[in-house]
C-alpha cells in the first residue's frame, strides 16, 4: 500500500511549489529520503544526482533523511526524482524551508548553553580560590571578575527560562520556569549586592551552572523533538493537493483541492488518491477503501458508483466527476472530527507540571518564612536574607527541572533506535496508564490484501486453470488467485478482460470465465459475496474462490505481549462483522465490535474508557483518525493515511506490530524511573533545606549539592538504556506478497 | 598579585576564543548532519581527476 502511496510524482509543476530560488539562476530543492541509512546510501543516491546534467551540488543529511539538491537552468526538475528512485530509494519533495526556522531554536538553545557553560567553568575558577582562603583584596577582585562575566552571560542565557516564565505568568499559571527564574534572578541579585558591600558570599558559580545544566537538558529534550518530527515529516504522502480537470476541449489541467467545484470532472490515474467526494463518470477501476472504511477487499469503480475522498484507485485509469466541494468531502469531515475530539488530550496535565505546581508555593514559602523565623531571632535583615535566598539556591529545581525530560528524552532515543518515534513526552505518561488497547483491523492486524482462503470444489486442475487465467489480469483478487500457483511455465493465456467483470478465454475449444457471479452466471446471494471470484465451464459456474484479508504474522504474538502485559485487546473495525470474527479468534483477542462507522469508533473509544480506564488506540486509516485522537494515547503504523499520523503519538517506522508491546513496556519503565528521580529531587530538598534555614549553607556547600543532585538524576535516567526487550523480538519473517 | 593581572586576562581571552570558535562551527553548519559525518568517514575518496 506504501509503496502507492509514496509513488513519485513526475509533474514539473507539482515539483515547482518546492523549489528555493536562489540567485543567478542556482535553485535549490530538497526531497525526503525515509530510507537511507547508511555511508553507502550517501554515496549512491549523491552519485546518481550529480550525474544528472546541471545539478551542482548534492548534500545528503543522515540525520533528518534528506537530500538538497542545488542545479542550475538548464536542469530538468522532473528527472531529479526519477534518478533517485531509479538507485534504488524512494523519495518525495518536501518543504525546506518549514525546518529551518525550527532550526533557529535550536540554535540559540545551544548558543545560551554555550555561553552558560564559559561563564559557569571562568566563574568556577575564580570560586575554588576564594573557598579556598583568598585574602580580603584578591577575594573582591575575584567577586567583581565574577559578576563581570556572570551578569551578561544570565541574560542571554536565562532568556529561554525567563520569556516562558513570563509567559506562563501572564495568563495565571505557574510552571517549572517560574521557580527557575525566580531562583537565578534573586541569586544573581544577592552576588551583586554582596560583591558591591565586599561580603564574603557570591553565588555567581552557582546561578550559571545551574543554567547550564538545565539549557543542556532543555536543548536534548529539542534535537529529541527534531528527530521525530523530521521523521514524521519524511513520512508524510503527498495528499492529494489537487487533480488533473479534463477540460472541454479533452487536455488536461492541474486544479488546486480548494478550487475544485462539484460538477468538474477529472482523470484519475493508477495510484491516485480520490481528492473529493466524487461519482466515477466512465471507464473503470478497483478502489482500495482500506484507510477509508476499513472494507478490505478492493470496490470495483464503475460507472455511477460513488468515491469517498481520500480513497486510491489501485488500477485504470477513470473518469470521475466531483460531488462536492473539497471543504464538504469526506476527508474535511474525518479532519473536523479529529479536531472536535482533541479534548482527551489537552485536559492531562504533565507530571512535571503537577510537580511544579506543588513544588513552587512550599519553596517560596519556606524561603519567606526563614526570613521571618531569623528576623524573629534577632539577627539582622542582612543575614536573615542571605539565609532566604540559600533556601532557594540550595532547593534550586535543578534535579526537580531535570528529572522528566532528561528521562523522556532517554527513552525517545531508545524507542526511535527499535523503530518508533515519539512525538511529545506526555505521550509516554498516558501511555504508562493504559488499561485498555483497541486494534482496527484493516492495515493494522491485517495487511489490508486479499488471499485466496477456500476454493469449493477443492478441485487442483480448477484451480490451476484459474490461476493461468487470473495470471493475465492485473485485479488483486486475480493476483491473489495467480500467486497460489507460484511460477509456471505453461503458456501465455490470450484473455479478453471485461472491465468490473472478469476474464474470458478459450481452452482447448472450452470456453472459460473467471470473474464475478454474474459475470460467471452464478446465484451468490452470501454476505460476502464482494469477495468471491466464481470460475465457469462453457457458461456453468464450476468453481467458487473466497479471499480473505491476511493476518500479520506478528499480530497473534504483539496480542499475547499485550495481555502479557495485562492490557486486554478489543477490534474496533469498520469491516463485515464475518471478518473482524475470524481476525478476533485467529489472534484470540479479548473483544470486538465490527461494521464501526468513523463516528461510531469515537463512540466506542469513549465505552471502552468508562468500562475499563485509559485506552490506548492503534489504527491507520482514515477512518481510524478520529478514534486515534479521541483515546488516552494513540499509535499509527508507518504507512497509515496522513490524517491518521497526525492524529497519533507514536509512529512505527519498521512496519513491525510488536512495537506497541515494546512502547508499552517502555513507558511503564519511564514512568518508574521518572518516579524514582522526582523522589530523588524531593528527598534531596528534604535532607538540604533544614542545613539552609539554619544558615549553613556556604558557596560551596551550594555548588557541589547542585551538581551532584543534577548528575544523579542524569545518571538514573540512563539506566533506561540498560536492559533486554527490543522490539525485534525474533518473529518469523513475513513473506510480503 | 602581579602574576594574576597577567593570567586571569589570558585564561578568559582563550575561554573567549573557544567560544567563538564554538559559535563559526555551530554558523558553518558543522553540527547539522552528526550522524551523516559519522557515516561519511566511510566513504571512499574521489580519485582526483586527470587532468
Amino acid at each position: 500500500m506504501s509503496a502507492i502511496a509514496l509513488g513519485s510524482i513526475d509533474d514539473q509543476a507539482d515539483l515547482g511549489a518546492f523549489v528555493t530560488r536562489g540567485a543567478e539562476g542556482v535553485d535549490e530543492i530538497c526531497f525526503a529520503v525515509p530510507d537511507a541509512y547508511c555511508a553507502a546510501c550517501i554515496d549512491t543516491i549523491e552519485t546518481a544526482l550529480r550525474q544528472t546534467p546541471g545539478v551542482m551540488a548534492a548534500r545528503v543529511n543522515l540525520s533528518q533523511r534528506r537530500v538538497t539538491i542545488r542545479y542550475g537552468a538548464d536542469t530538468e526538475l522532473g528527472a531529479l526524482p526519477t534518478r533517485i528512485t531509479r538507485s534504488g530509494y524512494r523519495n518525495f519533495p518536501v518543504d525546506a524551508a518549514v525546518d529551518s526556522g525550527q532550526d533557529a531554536a535550536l540554535s540559540e538553545l545551544v548558543r545560551a548553553m554555550a555561553v552558560a557553560g564559559f561563564a559557569a567553568g571562568n566563574i568556577m575558577l575564580f570560586s575554588v580560590s576564594v573557598w579556598a582562603g583568598a585574602d580580603e583584596s584578591t577575594r573582591i577582585l575575584f567577586h567583581w571578575l565574577s559578576a563581570l562575566l556572570a551578569l551578561p552571560a544570565i541574560v542571554y542565557a536565562g532568556r529561554p527560562f525567563f520569556h516562558s516564565a513570563w509567559a506562563a505568568l501572564r495568563v495565571g499559571h505557574t510552571n517549572m520556569d517560574v521557580p527557575i527564574s525566580i531562583g537565578v534572578v534573586l541569586t544573581t541579585a544577592l552576588s551583586l549586592f554582596e560583591t558591591i558591600t565586599g561580603g564574603e558570599q557570591a553565588y555567581f558559580d552557582a546561578s550559571t551552572m545551574l543554567l547550564f545544566f538545565l539549557l543542556a537538558g532543555r536543548t536534548l529534550d529539542h534535537l529529541m523533538r527534531k528527530q521525530a518530527r523530521s521523521a514524521v515529516d519524511n513520512l508524510a504522502h503527498l495528499s492529494p493537493r489537487g487533480a488533473y480537470q479534463i477540460l472541454d476541449d479533452g487536455k488536461r489541467a492541474f486544479v488546486r483541492l480548494a478550487d475544485i467545484v462539484p460538477g468538474m470532472r477529472f482523470v484519475l490515474r493508477a495510484g491516485d488518491r480520490v481528492p473529493v467526494d466524487a461519482i466515477v463518470v466512465s471507464d473503470s477501476g478497483q478502489i482500495d477503501m482500506a484507510m477509508v472504511n476499513g472494507e478490505s477487499i478492493p470496490l470495483s469503480a464503475l460507472p455511477g458508483v460513488v468515491l469517498p475522498a481520500g480513497a486510491i484507485n489501485l488500477l485504470g485509469t477513470i473518469e470521475i466527476s466531483a460531488n462536492k466541494p473539497s471543504s464538504e468531502s469526506f476527508l474535511a469531515r474525518m479532519a473536523a472530527y479529529v479536531a472536535a475530539a482533541e479534548d482527551t488530550r489537552t485536559r492531562y496535565r504533565r507530571l512535571a507540571d503537577r510537580a511544579a505546581q506543588l513544588y513552587a508555593p512550599v519553596v517560596h514559602l519556606t524561603a519567606a518564612a526563614t526570613f521571618v523565623l531569623w528576623i524573629l531571632l534577632g539577627v539582622d535583615w542582612h543575614t536573615a536574607l542571605l539565609n532566604a535566598v540559600a533556601v532557594l539556591i540550595i532547593t534550586c529545581p535543578c534535579a526537580m527541572a531535570l528529572a522528566v525530560p532528561i528521562v523522556h528524552v532517554v527513552a525517545a532515543g531508545r524507542l526511535f533506535a527499535n523503530g518508533v518515534v515519539m512525538r511529545d513526552g506526555s505521550a509516554l505518561e498516558r501511555m504508562a496508564a493504559v488499561r485498555i488497547a483497541a486494534f482496527d483491523k484493516t492495515g493494522t492486524l491485517t495487511r489490508g490484501k486479499p488471499r485466496l482462503v477456500e476454493q469449493s470444489p477443492p478441485d487442483p486442475t480448477l484451480r490451476t486453470i484459474a490461476a493461468r487465467l487470473a495470471a493475465q489480469s492485473n485485479h488483486p483478487l486475480s493476483r491473489a488467485i495467480a500467486e497460489t500457483n507460484g511460477t509456471t511455465t505453461d503458456a501465455r493465456l490470450d484473455v479478453t478482460e471485461i472491465a468490473g467483470q472478469g476474464v474470458e478465454t478459450k481452452i482447448d475449444g472450452i470456453y472459460w470465465r473467471l470473474g464475478s457471479a454474474a459475470f460467471c452466471a452464478a446465484d451468490d446471494k452470501g454476505p460476502d459475496a464482494s469477495s468471491h471470484v466464481w470460475l465457469a465451464r462453457n457458461g456453468q459456474p464450476v468453481a467458487l474462490f473466497a479471499f480473505e484479508d491476511r493476518l500479520r504474522s506478528d499480530a497473534a504474538p504483539t496480542i499475547a505481549a499485550m495481555h502479557a502485559l495485562h492490557v486486554p485487546a478489543h477490534i474496533l473495525s469498520g469491516d463485515r462483522e464475518s471478518a473482524v470474527k475470524s481476525v478476533a479468534t485467529a489472534i484470540d483477542a479479548a473483544s470486538w465490535s465490527a461494521s464501526l462507522a468513523p463516528e461510531d469508533k469515537q463512540a466506542a473509544i469513549a465505552a471502552l474508557r468508562a468500562a475499563h480506564g485509559a485506552v490506548l488506540m492503534v489504527g491507520d486509516g482514515i477512518n481510524d483518525a478520529p478514534a486515534l485522537r479521541a483515546a488516552d494515547v494513540s499509535i499509527a503504523p508507518a504507512n497509515a493515511a496522513d490524517i491518521g499520523r497526525a492524529a497519533a503519538d507514536f509512529l512505527l517506522t519498521n512496519d513491525r506490530l510488536t512495537g506497541v508491546p515494546f512502547v508499552l513496556a517502555m513507558a511503564r519503565r519511564t514512568d518508574a524511573l521518572v518516579r524514582q528521580n522526582l523522589a530523588f529531587a524531593m528527598l534531596y530538598n528534604a535532607v538540604v533545606l533544614p542545613l539552609a534555614i539554619t544558615g549553613h549553607v556556604t558557596p560551596l556547600v551550594a555548588a557541589i549539592a547542585m551538581s551532584a543532585s543534577s548528575i544523579i538524576v542524569v545518571l538514573n535516567a540512563l539506566r533506561l538504556r540498560l536492559g533486554t526487550g527490543s522490539a525485534d523480538q525474533p518473529i518469523r519473517a513475513e513473506v510480503t506478497s | 598579585m602581579n602574576g594574576l593581572i597577567f593570567l586571569i586576562p589570558c585564561a578568559i581571552g582563550l575561554g573567549i576564543l573557544a567560544l567563538l570558535g564554538f559559535f563559526w562551527a555551530l554558523r558553518s553548519g558543522q553540527y547539522d548532519d552528526l550522524e551523516g559525518a559519522a557515516q561519511r568517514i566511510l566513504l571512499d575518496d574521489k580519485p582526483l581527476s586527470e587532468d
